[in-house]
Formats: structure tokens, C-alpha cells, sequence
């Protein structure tokens, strides 16, 4: 089943030998992608992280060729897109595989964090593998940020407007602070060279926190759907043949979408301005980010009342900062619910009440996406401010509540023998079904 | 759990897809049958040719085209030679020459497509202050695509009653907020097709668009074929990891 043995060099390549026995990079393969015990009843949701590390590749490969030929400049940025997608040999193709690879990067990590969410995976003794995980994050909304100015199109240049001037509603500093991120008094070239420089840098950054991720997930091991610990081999597999391969399936199924958006609509998740050259003179009438930014941006516009002492008309935290407060809030709450969730059970299945927080998580994330695609006007302003007050309810309340009110269904003993029949025992989970001990 | 994440995955796909709003006071362009339409669609290059002349004899004298090169005529369906002698009607300036001196000279297949215009500037002066844009990606930079470019074409109409128009205004169906500084060209002038179609308003502006679609994207073509040999390949290759996959957890109950 596994490759290689317990214990000494199992390789009989002698050039392998020769490398194994000074530095056994080898042999730790075989260990950690060979043997690495799985547990045995992953769903497609454990297909995300490879997905995920796919697309970083792409990411990496197809910008190396893009910095190839574009010209980080104010008068040239625009048209040297334009000559990658005109002139440049598969320029067009490179192109729209590293524009739509940002879409897809973000859908496969969203997944990724969701299945987390559901399923425990921030719970003890996982916490730093989450930090690392809410760190890539973060990275990687900077790096799409900086990428989308690039090519100098009206989103481009009135996007970063928007975003850096964010940074003015920090009380004293404020102003000065934008002015150092512009180099300058307005987004200009030394904005946008230096966007490029980080843009450049910040993927390798992640690859290297992505490196910490994986490291620490082969200290902890890999969480499941039930969320229960392996008791023993039979209860796992080893990673390869039977996640490899599966990881090959779930990756052919998610290179087939890709590649729809790619070659039949590759202009279908961005925005018809972009197409139009920076202009500082004239402003869209609509500054909308990108689709993966808009539940954030909606959260920033939900704040629109300056909080300060009641009845006293003093005013502690201006409207502005607040909704720039809630924005990153609402990200860097997630480096913190490995604490917040007090309950001992990690899978959402044997969570009766959690569960359905959970999915209302997810529908206020979704609405909070659409309110911010919209001008925030009327009766979307409510609805977002509704759905912000949700998502920090469900992490800061919730969370530490339920884990202290709700009563979980009994949770099965191991992970080959999913139910738990005792006497008084509560009601089986959903779907489950006796099923004799399973040996592998 | 998977029926759920499905219909919230429709939601948003709902939600994030729908148009972030149409501009104000603008009607929604009615959808067209183009032939660059679908996972097959081709450009229709007798169309795309007349719509080249339609910009060459009339959208030229106010609107650039600065990112297609007389070069690129060539994936549209023009000979060499052709493509040479499209040029030649241009003249650019060049230099300087050995002496420091500019000169005029005639375009050649590798000049890109000489603005009537100097600058921006002169277009405004030349157009009441308004800046006729550059068509090279008009199909991709506004949304509605050909569709509304064909419709705003085709979209000039008298105003409605009571309606004031500033001197050098126009009013249009389809453009945000109605009043532009371009008059009803496609009413005003008119072309003689080489291939004895008749120039009708509408035969006209639909020519120009599958030209200015063409401009827009020319790698179109190139990329739908490349696109259904790569999604036909990965197809072949999903089916076979999925069953190599279904072979290897074949003796794992679960
Ligand atoms: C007499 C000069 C003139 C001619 C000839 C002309 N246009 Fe225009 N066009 C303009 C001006 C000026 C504007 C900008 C209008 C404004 O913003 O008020 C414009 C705007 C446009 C727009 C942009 C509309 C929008 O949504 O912003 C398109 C598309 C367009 N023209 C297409 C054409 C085509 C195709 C032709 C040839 C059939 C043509 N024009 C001929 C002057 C001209
Ligand atoms: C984490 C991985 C990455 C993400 C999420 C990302 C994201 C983006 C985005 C959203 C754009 C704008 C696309 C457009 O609308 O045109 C962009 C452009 C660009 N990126 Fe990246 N990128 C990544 C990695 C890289 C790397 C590693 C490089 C260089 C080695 C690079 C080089 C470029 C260049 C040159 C452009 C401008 C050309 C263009 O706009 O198409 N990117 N990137």
C-alpha cells in the first residue's frame, strides 16, 4: 500500500541513496505525501487546500511571464497590457489565466475557510495552522489588491483612490500616512511602481507562509467531518494512492471550470471600466472592487453613524474610521475564534444549533457581497448593517455562548465506526446508518 | 449539506453576477444574434471588412483606434499587399532624420492606426469640448458589449417633447443620461461598400460593430479553438482520474 519501509534508506536509485543519506528530502516525501496518515473519511471539502496550492503555482508562473513584458508607468502601463494581449505570443492567454486565476484563487480559499468553519478545524490543537491560514489571507487580498492597479484602468486607479484614502480616517496620522503609501498627493507613478514591486513580492511571501501552513498541518495532522481524532490505523489511509488521486479528480473538475471563465467568458468577473485608461479627471459613476473584496466593502460602507457617548453629543469614533475599524475587524476576528468557540465538539454535524449559525453566516456573507456591488442607498444600507451586525455576532456572541448552551448530538466513538448506540444516548445524527467495524 | 451549499452558492452566483447596477437614465440594449456569439462563435469577417471602411470613411475623423496596428488587418482576412495599401492612405510623422529634421511619410503595415486628431486636445477643440474616446476596446470597455454599441448606434432620436437640447447636444436612446456631443453620423454620411452592399443606417452600424468587436478581442478566435481543445482534453482526463480514483477506494468501505 505505502511506499518505502520503517527505517533506513528504502530507495534503490543509487543517486537517491547517495542524496537520501545527506539530506533525506526523499525520504521525508515518502513520509509526508507517501504514508502520511489521513484520516479515512475526508469529503470534497479536504480538496480545497491542494486546489488552493494549485492556483497559487498558476498565480506565480503566469505573472512572471506577465512581468516580462508590462511596463510599470503611467503612460505606458495601460498599452503595455494592451501589447501583451495583442502582440505578445499567448500573451492573451497568460492574461486571462492570471486575471481569472485571482477569481478562482479566492473562491478555492473562501471554500477552504469555510470548510474550517464548519468543521472545527481552528480548534485545539490547530490554532496556529488557522493563524497561518488567516495570515495567507490577508496577504493575498494585498497582493490582488495591487495586482488589479496594475493595468492602470479606471477601476484600477479610482479603486486604489478609495482604498489607500481608507487610511486617512486614522485620527492624527491619518493624512500623513496616505501620503507616504502614495509617494506622492495623489495615487501617481510612485504608487504604482511601488504597487508592482510588492505585487511582485508578496506571492513569494505567501509561499512561504503557505510552507509554515503544510508544516504545521503534518505536526497536528489533518482534521475531518466528524471532527474526532484517529484512534489508530484503522481509522486512516495513507495520503497516497487515495488522496492523491482524489486530489487529481477534485483538480481536473476545478481546471475544467477555470478554464470556462479562461477561453468563453474571461471578461465576465471583471469590469467593463478597467477597459478604459486611468483618468484621474473623471470619475466612474460607480466604484465597485472586485467581486471577491465586496462583503468587506460593504461591511466598511454598513457604518455610516459616528459612535460616541449617548446624550452627551461626544463623539469617540467617526463614521469613517468606524467602518474601516468593522472592515479589518471582521478579518482579524478570525485569528481569534480558536479561543471565542468554547465548545468541545468540532464538527458542525453534532452541533444542532451551531450548524444553522453557521449557514446563516454564510447567507449574510453572501448578501453582505451583493449589497456592496450596489450604490449604498435605501434600504441596502440597512440590510448590510444587519448582515455586519450578524457576522460579528456570530463570532464574538455566538461562538462563546453555544459552546456553553447547546447540547451536541453524541459524537460516534471513532471515526470507522461512525455511531454511538448507549442506552439515553440522544438521537442519531442525520443519515447515519450501523455499519460493522471497517479494517483496512 | 451539499443541497444547501448549492443553493447558496446559486445565490451568489445570483447576487454577484447581476449587473452592479445600470447607469441612470439609459434603456437597456436589446440583446443581438452575433455571430461571435457562443462557445463557437467566429467573427463575420465580410461584416468586420465593411465595418473597416465604415471607420475608415466616417468614425475616423473624430475617434482613434490607437491599439490595432495596420498589421494586425491581416487576421481580418486582408492580403499583404491589401494590408499595405491601407496604410498608404495615412500619413504620420516620423523622425528625426539624419539632419534632426522630422518628415511625413506614409504608413506602413507595422505604424498602428494614425489618429486623425494630433492629441486629445485638438480632438475636444474639434468637438465642442467633448473627447470623442478611442475605439480600440469600446466593445470590452463598456458594458453591454456589442450589443449596446450596435444600439447606441442606432439609438439617436429627436428628443422628447419639452426636452431642451444645448446647442452641438444630441439626444441618444441608449447613452447615460441621453445628451452626447456626437451628432447622428451614421444619418449625416454614408459609404459605397466595395462588395455592393447597401448602406443602410443599420447595415452600416452593424458592420462597424463587428469591426470594433473584432478590434476589441482579435485573439477570439484563437482563443475559443484553444479553449475547446484544452476543456475537451481536461474532460478525458477528469473521467479517467475519476475512475482511477474509484479503482483505488474500491476495497476502502465507507
Ligand atoms: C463628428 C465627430 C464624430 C464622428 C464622425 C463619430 N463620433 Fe462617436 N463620438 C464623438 C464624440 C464627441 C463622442 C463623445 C460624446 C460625449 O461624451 O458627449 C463620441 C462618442 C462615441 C462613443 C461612446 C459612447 C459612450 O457610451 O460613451 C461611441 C461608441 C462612438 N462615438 C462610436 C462612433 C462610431 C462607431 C462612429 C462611426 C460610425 C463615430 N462614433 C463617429 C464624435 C464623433
Ligand atoms: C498570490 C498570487 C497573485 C494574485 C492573487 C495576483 C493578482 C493579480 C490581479 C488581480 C491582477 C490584475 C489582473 C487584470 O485585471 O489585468 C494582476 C496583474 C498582474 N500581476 Fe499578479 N497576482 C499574483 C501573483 C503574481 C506574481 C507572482 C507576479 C510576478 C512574478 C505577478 C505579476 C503581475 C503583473 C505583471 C500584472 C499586470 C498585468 C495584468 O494586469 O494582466 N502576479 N495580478
Amino acid at each position: 500500500m505505502a511506499h518505502g519501509s520503517s527505517g533506513g534508506t528504502p530507495f534503490k536509485n543509487p543517486v537517491v541513496r547517495w542524496v537520501d543519506s545527506r539530506l533525506p528530502i526523499f525520504s521525508m516525501m515518502v513520509k509526508e505525501y507517501g504514508q502520511f496518515p489521513a484520516p479515512r473519511n475526508f469529503n470534497y471539502f479536504w480538496n480545497f487546500g491542494a486546489l488552493a496550492m494549485i492556483v497559487l503555482m498558476v498565480m506565480i508562473v503566469t505573472g512572471l511571464f506577465l512581468s516580462m513584458h508590462y511596463t510599470a508607468h503611467v503612460d505606458y502601463a495601460f498599452n503595455s497590457v494592451e501589447r501583451i494581449m495583442r502582440d505578445v505570443n499567448f500573451g492573451w492567454l497568460m492574461r486571462y489565466i492570471h486575471a481569472n486565476g485571482a477569481s478562482m484563487f479566492f473562491v478555492v480559499v473562501f471554500i477552504h475557510i469555510f470548510r474550517g468553519l464548519y468543521y472545527g478545524s481552528y480548534k485545539k490543537p490547530r490554532e496556529l495552522l488557522w493563524i497561518f491560514g488567516v495570515i495567507i489571507l490577508l496577504l493575498m487580498m494585498a497582493t490582488a489588491f495591487m495586482g488589479y492597479v496594475l493595468p492602470w484602468g479606471q477601476m484600477s486607479f479610482w479603486g486604489a483612490t478609495v482604498i489607500t484614502n481608507l487610511f486617512s480616517a486614522i485620527p492624527l496620522v491619518g493624512d500623513e500616512i496616505v501620503t507616504w503609501l502614495w509617494g506622492g498627493f495623489s495615487v501617481d507613478n510612485p504608487t504604482l511602481n511601488r504597487f508592482f514591486s510588492l505585487h511582485f513580492l508578496l506571492p513569494f511571501v505567501i509561499v512561504g507562509v503557505v510552507f509554515l501552513h503544510v508544516a504545521a498541518l503534518h505536526i497536528t495532522g489533518s482534521n475531518n467531518p466528524k471532527g474526532i481524532e484517529p484512534k489508530g490505523p484503522q481509522d486512516t489511509l495513507p495520503f497516497h494512492p487515495y488522496y492523491t488521486i482524489k486530489d487529481m479528480f477534485g483538480s481536473g473538475v476545478f481546471m475544467i471550470i477555470f478554464a470556462m471563465f479562461v477561453f468563453f467568458a474571461p471578461n465576465y468577473l471583471g469590469h467593463a471600466d478597467n477597459y478604459i485608461p486611468a483618468n484621474p479627471l473623471v470619475t466612474p459613476a460607480h466604484i465597485v472592487p472586485e467581486w471577491y473584496f465586496l462583503p468587506f466593502y460593504a461591511m466598511l460602507r454598513a457604518i455610516t453613524f459616528n459612535i460616541g457617548i449617548p446624550f452627551t453629543g461626544v463623539t469617540i469614533i467617526e463614521a469613517k474610521l468606524g467602518g474601516v475599524i468593522t472592515m479589518f475587524g471582521s478579518i482579524i476576528v478570525l485569528f481569534f475564534i480558536s479561543w471565542l468557540d468554547t465548545s468541545p465538539v468540532r464538527s458542525a454535524r453534532y452541533r444542532p444549533i451551531y450548524k444553522w449559525c453557521m449557514w446563516l453566516l454564510v447567507l449574510a456573507v453572501v448578501v453582505l457581497g451583493y449589497c456592496g456591488s450596489q450604490p449604498a442607498e435605501g434600504l441596502l444600507v440597512v440590510v448590510a448593517q444587519i448582515c455586519t451586525f450578524y457576522y460579528f455576532l456570530h463570532f464574538l456572541v455566538l461562538m462563546p455562548l453555544l459552546g456553553k448552551l447547546e447540547r451536541p448530538l453524541p459524537l460516534p466513538r471513532s471515526i470507522s465506526e461512525p455511531v454511538l448506540r448507549e442506552p439515553g444516548a440522544g438521537p442519531l445524527p442525520a443519515g447515519a446508518t450501523a455499519k460493522p467495524m471497517e479494517k483496512s | 449539506m451539499w443541497k444547501r451549499a448549492c443553493v447558496l452558492a446559486a445565490l451568489a452566483c445570483v447576487a454577484l453576477g447581476g449587473p452592479a447596477s445600470a447607469s441612470e437614465g439609459a434603456t437597456h440594449p436589446p440583446a443581438q444574434d452575433w455571430e461571435f456569439n457562443g462557445l463557437f462563435g467566429t467573427f463575420d469577417l465580410a461584416s468586420a471588412q465593411r465595418g473597416l471602411q465604415v471607420y475608415e470613411q466616417i468614425c475616423h475623423a473624430c475617434h482613434s483606434l490607437n491599439h490595432v496596428a495596420y498589421r494586425h488587418l491581416g487576421e481580418l482576412g486582408f492580403n499583404e499587399d491589401e494590408v499595405a495599401a491601407i496604410a498608404a492612405n495615412y500619413q504620420l510623422s516620423d523622425g528625426p532624420d539624419e539632419n534632426g529634421e522630422m518628415f511625413d511619410r506614409p504608413a506602413e503595415g507595422s505604424d498602428f492606426f494614425v489618429p486623425f486628431f494630433a492629441n486629445e486636445e485638438a480632438a475636444r477643440a474639434g468637438n465642442g469640448g467633448a473627447y470623442p474616446p478611442d475605439l480600440s476596446l469600446i466593445v470590452k470597455a463598456r458594458s453591454g458589449g456589442a450589443d449596446y454599441i450596435y444600439a447606441f448606434l442606432t439609438g439617436f432620436e429627436e428628443p422628447p417633447d419639452g426636452e431642451e437640447l444645448p446647442a452641438g447636444r444630441y439626444w441618444n436612446e441608449y447613452f447615460p443620461g441621453h445628451q452626447l456631443a456626437m451628432p447622428n453620423i451614421l444619418d449625416v454620411n454614408t459609404v459605397e461598400y466595395t462588395d455592393g452592399t447597401e448602406p443602410t443606417h443599420a447595415q452600416m452600424a452593424w458592420d462597424v460593430t463587428n469591426f470594433l468587436a473584432w478590434a476589441a478581442e482579435p485573439q477570439m478566435m484563437e482563443r475559443k479553438q484553444m479553449g475547446l481543445k484544452v476543456v475537451l482534453f481536461l474532460l478525458v482526463f477528469t473521467a479517467l482520474m475519476y475512475a482511477v480514483k474509484r479503482k483505488v477506494w474500491a476495497n476502502v468501505h465507507h
